[in-house]
């Protein structure tokens, strides 16, 4: 089981209780698919991703951006036990969707790229370090389901 | 693969910030050696504190050598080729600590560009660290 000081779990509520889940639901899966355009792979029946304006405009991109931050929101119920909160969405994400995990540590590099714009300076180095270590938990969960 | 718009930004991005240097070159390293401890072993010779003159002095170093490169992106092997054995024959770095640094970078360009860092500069400025970093390890075997 992953431990948290008391400390991390304020930071990541902190970040939690501070966050537009439209805007920045919708700025972390834009970049990803700019940044990293193989992951665009997923999106097919997502309409016009045809370059970079055009993925920002999009309306599918942006609920599904916002869509996929309110899945966090099961990791931040229940940090003690992330791994089994994941079970489902993992089968998901294997068995019907066949995204490659790797892919997952992609879209989450952009989330915090795009908390740290947010944020400026206040993402601190001991926020990244809490904020990284959440993500990653999350990123292995979603990962345990792969057979 | 860069494009002329792509590489117009990189070389605007850190003509901006080369005053910065110091800062944000300790800055980026701070984050990789607190986030990836794993690193720290790369710098036992150094004062690795925050703030520390030897931090700002090495990311200073590393921050200007990424600008320089920027200047002339299409010559980066010409450019990098003292660092290339630097890096090779005396540094012997693991090379995936260079993706380390990357995401560090990236994430500290974002902290003071803020807005300013787009999902576009963002793009060619991961892409300009990778060839970067793929030029620096051209010579490890």
């Amino acid at each position: 089981m992953v431990q948290w000081t008391d400390e991390e779990r304020a930071i990541i509520t902190d970040i939690f209780a501070n966050l537009d889940y439209v805007e920045v639901g919708r700025k972390s899966l834009c970049r990803c698919l700019i940044v990293f355009p193989w992951t665009q792979r997923y999106f097919g029946a997502y309409g016009n991703l045809y370059n970079a304006e055009t993925i920002l405009c999009n309306p599918l991109i942006a609920a599904h951006g916002t869509k996929i931050l309110h899945g966090l929101d099961r990791a931040l119920k229940n940090m003690d036990n992330i791994k089994e909160v994941y079970t489902e969405l993992s089968q998901l994400h294997s068995e019907k969707l066949h995204v490659d995990p790797d892919n997952f540590r992609l879209l989450v590099d952009c989330m915090t790229v795009v908390i740290a714009a947010q944020m400026g300076t206040a993402f601190t180095v001991e926020t990244q370090v809490a904020w990284q270590k959440f993500v990653c938990v999350v990123v292995s969960a979603l990962g345990r389901q792969y057979h | 693969m860069l494009s002329d718009q792509e590489k117009a930004l990189i070389r605007n991005i850190w003509t901006r910030l080369t005053p910065m240097a110091d800062t944000i070159g300790a800055e980026a390293l701070l984050r990789m050696l607190t986030m990836y401890p794993g690193t720290k072993t790369y710098f036992a010779h150094l004062d690795i504190s925050p703030r520390s003159a030897h931090l700002l002095s090495h990311g200073r170093k590393i921050v200007e050598a990424l600008a320089d490169g920027s200047e002339d992106i299409d010559n980066l092997m010409t450019h990098l080729a003292p660092l290339q054995t630097y890096h090779a024959y005396q540094l012997r770095i693991h090379p995936t600590n260079f993706k380390l640094l990357s995401h560090c970078m990236v994430v500290t360009l974002a902290c003071y560009m803020g807005e300013r860092f787009t999902a576009v500069s963002h793009a060619a400025m991961d892409k300009y660290l990778s060839a970067f970093s793929a030029v620096l390890g051209e010579k490890f075997r």
